[in-house]
């Protein structure tokens, strides 16, 4: 009975972010009224789970206390200005930072003690982190291949080679190859595993319009055909719009808006996505010197 | 309950993974050491130029002094052994600065990739890189002042292990502070091991530090090695009983030295500096 509830409410929210017309605070009652164990395992179960996640970095708070869910096959934005705690949000979502509170299950697993269990089912791809050089991109993707433990890895290769169009780049060294060859290369990597869960760090910095525009096409094509869960941090918010099902704005490590691309477009009144960011972010500012204005006048 | 397993996916847990896993990380090292023969050169280069120096020290105090005629091999049996010991920590701290250097650790630290599992293929490293450095210069040694490392037997090969873990103790604490503290504490994994060198008596005996510093170069396995060394030469007698102590020695180091490799690990993940590093 307990489980038909939890499922049932599962259900809700994965209806509700799926119809994408629900207010973050309405989204967030409803989250935290799931059971704790509800719908593990299961059809309806968030591939995705962050309950009150916290980091603070010396008294700095990078994270201030956020929650989500993201349900199996959705593409979401992360969205925000510099410093707004996007890196640090994904670097916990893989377990590369510790929270100082809150949790992050992913697929299931609690990612501060129990990563390991999921991690091969994960793959990353971003532009800080680079791979090789000095490796050729068949290289590359062995290495990889055999730490994910891929089976038939050199078929894989192969394959993940002609869907990137990497066929001929794959003896070439890495640090050979061009800005737009360098990210199909990481997004070969990213994709070696074919995994469930896929964060993506600014997919398409640094490419020329075409190249962009067929990442972009081949994130869409993967998550549609693996059912996979994307998260994406993007300054792009043309790319945002059009691949995004949903998009979480943050700001000082808040969350100051959860919906999609299209309702929030229309909450705000403006034309696209890139308007709506600025008039959030600029808005948000102007109250903020307002405020400061006023506490230097009192 | 964690959620199944992909059908394209290898089993993830028990030791052929841990094994795929290490062999993978193994083989992504074999193939940088494959594709720059500069690099292997300057494997070689450092063991080489040592040797043939104290070789020809050793040469011309052979035809001036009685003692070190007696104890041929003594300088050139100690420079080899203690090219060891540098060479292999060496070797498993710059493989490992290698993935700061390329920006690839944030791809290792979220992917399946135990710390262990790294533990393990950086040793697996150090004794490739030490291999590639120290059999041609050993052969040389023989070849140009008839030191043949191989003729002290069973004594070298203690000798060879017991310097290979020390050096891994060292390692580990080297790479945990690159880990902890960025390229900042890079300096450590190139320096660490010179700390032990007036401290282990490489080229001189026990005997010789005051009587409060020998306790303390008592506790460094090492120093049971050059001792050793010395008695096989001059006295042509195998201290076994030291050797023991310098094994139980070398597993309180060695795994002392892993967790605090793991522990600065843990830290780093709680202060982040792991994706400052990648960035």
């Amino acid at each position: 009975m307990q489980r038909a509830m939890g499922a049932a409410l599962l259900a809700a929210v994965g209806v509700i972010h799926q119809s994408e017309r629900c207010l973050p605070t309405t989204r967030r009652k409803i989250f935290h009224s799931m059971p704790e164990h509800a719908g593990t395992g299961g059809e309806l179960s968030p591939a995705i789970e962050v309950r009150d996640l916290r980091k603070v970095y010396g008294g700095v708070v990078a994270v201030g206390g956020i929650s989500f869910a993201l349900m199996p096959g959705t593409i979401t934005a992360l969205l925000g200005g510099n410093g707004a705690g996007k890196t640090t949000t994904i670097a916990m979502l893989m377990g590369l930072v510790v929270a100082t509170s809150g949790t992050v299950r992913v697929l299931g697993a609690d990612m501060a003690r129990h990563r390991h269990h999921v991690l091969h089912r994960v793959n990353f791809e971003s532009p800080y982190a680079d791979i090789p050089m000095r490796l050729t991109v068949r290289e590359n993707l062995d290495v990889f291949g055999r730490i994910y433990g891929v089976k038939d890895l050199s078929q894989r290769i192969g394959e993940v080679a002609r869907e990137l169009r990497l066929t001929e780049l794959l003896d070439r060294p890495y640090g050979k190859l061009s800005a737009g060859q360098k990210t199909r290369v990481s997004l070969a990597k990213a994709l070696i595993n074919q995994p469930e869960v896929l964060l993506l760090d600014e997919p398409t910095a640094s490419l020329d319009p075409d190249t962009a525009d067929w990442v972009r096409s081949t994130i869409e094509a993967y998550a549609r055909d693996r059912r996979a869960t994307v998260v994406l941090a993007s300054h792009n918010m043309a790319e945002v719009e059009r691949l995004a099902g949903r998009v979480i704005m943050l700001e000082r490590g808040h969350i100051i808006a959860d919906e999609s691309p299209q309702a929030l477009i229309a909450r705000y009144g403006r034309r696209n996505l890139e308007e709506t960011f600025l008039a959030i972010t600029r808005r948000r500012d102007d109250d903020s010197l307002v405020a400061a204005a006023r506490e230097d006048e009192r | 309950m964690m959620a199944e397993q992909g059908r394209h996916l290898l089993a993830q847990q028990g030791p052929a993974a841990s094994v795929r896993r290490i062999s993978g990380l193994v083989l992504r090292y074999w193939y940088v050491i494959r594709s720059s023969w500069p690099r292997t050169a300057e494997l070689i280069y450092w063991p080489l130029v040592q040797m043939i120096m104290w070789g020809f020290l050793q040469k011309h105090l052979a035809q001036t002094t009685s003692l070190a005629g007696k104890a041929a091999g003594i300088f050139i049996g100690g420079v080899l052994l203690w090219d060891i010991l540098v060479r292999s920590q060496l070797g498993f701290s710059t493989t490992f600065l290698e993935e700061v250097w390329s920006r690839n650790l944030g791809h290792l630290m979220m992917s399946p990739l135990r710390a262990w599992e790294m533990g393990v293929a950086l040793m697996v490293v150090s004794l490739v890189k030490l291999s590639v450095a120290m059999l041609p210069v050993m052969i040389l040694a023989n070849v140009f002042f008839g030191f043949n490392a191989f003729s002290l037997g069973v004594a070298f090969a203690i000798f060879f292990a017991n310097l290979v873990m020390m050096s891994w103790a060292l390692g580990f604490v080297a790479v945990g502070a690159v880990i902890r503290w960025g390229l900042g504490a890079e300096s450590l994994a190139w320096l660490i091991v010179f700390v032990l060198l007036p401290l282990v008596c490489v080229y001189y005996p026990l005997s010789t530090l005051p009587g409060w510093l020998q306790p303390v170069a008592l506790a460094l396995p090492p120093t049971h090695v050059f001792e050793g060394l010395r008695s096989l030469v001059l006295e042509g007698r195998f201290d076994g009983q030291a050797m023991v102590i310098a094994f139980a020695l070398n597993f309180v180091y060695l795994t002392a030295g892993f967790w605090v490799f793991h522990h600065l690990l843990e830290v780093a993940r709680r202060a982040g500096s792991l994706v400052q590093m990648g960035e």
